[in-house]
């Protein structure tokens, strides 16, 4: 089901949560709202999901104007936060509620026959006589998915759902639900603040800031071509370093970036710390490093160029360095934006 | 062992005299304040022998008494439970203006002395008062008749089941209820197969303490009752009465019955407490589930 935002308002008293956002979800896609908490992705998810009403603008399903279609009938699985499973049920049970109050009736032995498909889906068979409180964070989550599901939802919704769940056990759902929507073709509509998970897990990241839509796209073409600084720099580590822009190119210390579209003056550039190199004497921007810290997959430095903040560079294992050795920050890569 | 505990400096309050002085002191005080007077209640009642206990009970107007007392508390307590759940669900899933002044404002019988109750529905219904004119011209008796008790008991009772399901139900917050919703259970549905089993035992907690609170109020009621032997005596208001014509043994016998509804009170809350009810009771710990049966994530631990 495809589903269409058009210049959707959303304000909670005096706090404008979202500004004219309008958006297009392809039937099957999977879309990542990604943004800081107080972007207005939690509530355009809930209107999306009936749970709050637009100010103004219009929700399609499809064809359908579902603005003023209530969350009971607007036919949309929503996965919780925080699980939201019932805690007097079992988890059959609480994946059976769903079809149990709907207004297609369904006969007993159908319910359980659905009940015991939807646990083997979410890898659950033989838990359906635990309690929530018996069964593991991720497990409940994954109760709430098949609950979500149990109703044949036009679009899944889902709130930042691995949120409450630790690192390992996140990475291995989302790559599970990227395997179940793909089973499935269910269009989904997921909330993170997460770019890791985003990043991860969805066919097209929507960026939000401010209640505002300030990038979209495949996460390929967000992570290459970020348009903003902000975008830069939500993504993920980057340094800040000033510049100087002249026909075309950009001045960092002795080094040169392309800088495509940005008019002449001053500018800043963006760096990953992987587009950064360590050179005892090759040339760059001056630095003394302050830190070393060491990962499993390499070294991140801390140096202070002469001007300018501290710089944060990610090098290989090998590579020699110690607190106080000066040397030069070599750049292979970066993002000029006008200042 | 014993020698190197003894030698270990002792912990804040853990010093051993400190703490008997302390153990003895509240026991003492218990003793003498709380657990004498209810002593000497069912000494003083059987003080004269069975004979005169059963008489005291089964006197016309001591059950009518009774009577009142239980038929007040049939028609208070519903009425306070379905306005409680109403205000709890009020305040905790909608938002609204004024809310919180309405948190405020349920909890004023809670601070105000009853008798202020009962002086203000004098003033509001009473002959002098606001309405009393039209209620006498409709034949309406308000005071010094039943609806008068049921009105000031209802005050005095108002915040009993909202209090007890206002942090609960705010802990819990909506999430649950706009699951139920988002799955296609109605509004009633979603209460009572979500909303409810969630919140049942907070419920009778709270009437539990509501019906103890409505047999026994006296001063609200005492003063819009007019005491009419036989009439408009509840329980309460006949033991005062009983006890000024100095028939001490009559007052302690229907005294004994009060108190026993209070222990059976007592008891019903300490039951409900052990299931998770109550303000700050802790829920059981959930239980450790055993070893997965399904196949699980590598990293996941079921802790």
């Amino acid at each position: 089901m495809k589903i269409r935002l058009d210049n959707v308002v959303k304000t909670f008293d005096t706090f404008r949560a979202v500004h004219g956002v309008s958006l297009d979800i392809e039937s099957g896609e999977l879309v990542a709202l990604l943004g800081p908490s107080g972007s207005g992705k939690t509530t355009i998810l809930r209107m999306v999901a009936g749970l709050e009403y637009a100010d103004s603008g219009k929700i399609h399903f499809g064809d359908i104007d579902a603005t003023d279609i209530p969350v009971r009938d607007r036919g949309v699985g929503f996965v919780f936060q925080h699980y939201a499973l019932f805690p007097h049920m079992t988890v059959a049970e609480n994946v059976a509620f769903g079809m149990k109050v709907s207004k297609v009736k369904r006969g007993k032995q159908e319910i359980a026959a659905r009940v015991a498909e939807l646990l083997r889906l979410v890898r659950l068979d033989g838990l359906g006589k635990r309690f929530p409180s018996q069964i593991s964070g991720g497990q409940r989550q994954r109760v709430a998915l098949a609950r979500a599901l149990a109703v044949d939802p036009k679009v899944l919704l889902l709130d930042e759902p691995f949120g409450a769940l630790d690192a390992n056990v996140r990475r291995d759902l989302r790559r599970w639900l990227r395997e179940i929507h793909d089973e499935l073709g269910i269009t989904t509509l997921f909330v993170t603040h997460d770019q890791e998970e985003a990043l991860d897990l969805a066919d097209r990241v929507v960026i939000l800031k401010d209640g505002d839509i300030v990038q979209q796209g495949t996460p390929q073409e967000v992570c290459r071509e970020p348009n903003s600084p902000f975008v830069m720099s939500f993504l993920g580590d980057a340094n800040r370093l000033p510049a100087t822009v002249v026909n075309g190119q950009a001045q960092v210390g002795t080094a040169t970036l392309p800088a495509p579209g940005v008019a002449d003056g001053k500018a800043e550039v963006f760096l990953r710390p992987g587009d950064l190199d360590w050179t005892v004497d090759g040339g760059g921007v001056a630095a003394k490093i302050l830190r070393v810290i060491d990962h499993p997959g390499g070294r991140r430095l801390l140096v202070a160029p002469d001007q300018g903040d501290v710089l944060e560079l990610d090098v290989a294992p090998e590579t020699l360095a110690r607190a106080g050795d000066t040397g030069f920050v070599a750049v292979r890569r970066g993002r000029v934006f006008a200042a | 062992m014993s020698a190197s505990t003894a030698r270990k400096p002792p912990r804040i309050g853990d010093n051993p005299a400190f703490r008997r002085a302390l153990i003895a002191i509240v026991l003492v005080v218990t003793a003498f304040f709380v657990v004498a007077p209810l002593v000497v209640i069912g000494i003083e009642a059987f003080s004269k022998g069975w004979a005169t206990y059963a008489a005291a009970i089964t006197d016309a107007d001591t059950r009518h008494a009774i009577y009142l007392t239980v038929v007040t508390a049939l028609i208070a307590v519903p009425i306070n439970t379905a306005f409680g759940i109403a205000a709890a669900w009020a305040i905790t899933k909608f938002d609204f203006w004024g809310r919180r002044f309405l948190l405020i404002v349920i909890e004023i019988p809670f601070s105000i002395s009853p008798i202020v109750a009962g002086v203000a529905y004098l003033f509001v219904y009473g002959l002098q008062g606001l309405f009393g004119h039209v209620l006498q011209a409709a034949d309406i008796k308000i005071l010094f008749a039943l609806p008068g008790i049921v009105l000031a008991s209802m005050f005095v009772t108002a915040p009993f089941v909202a209090r007890e399901l206002i942090p609960l139900m705010q802990a819990q917050g909506r999430d649950l209820e706009e699951a139920a919703t988002s799955l296609g259970a109605s509004g009633w549905r979603t209460f009572f197969s979500v909303t409810l089993p969630n919140i049942r035992w907070a419920l009778l907690y709270g009437v539990v303490l509501c019906n103890a609170r409505v047999m026994g109020e006296f001063g609200a009621v005492s003063v819009v009752s007019g005491n009419i032997r036989g009439q408009t005596n509840t329980m309460p208001l006949h033991i005062e009465l009983l006890y000024h014509d100095y028939q001490s043994a009559g007052a302690f016998a229907v005294a004994s019955i009060l108190a026993v509804l209070a222990v059976v009170t007592l008891v019903a809350k300490v039951l409900l407490e052990r299931r998770g009810a109550g303000r700050g009771a802790h829920r059981p710990a959930l239980a450790t589930p055993p070893p997965s049966a399904a196949p699980q994530f590598a990293s996941e631990k079921t802790t």
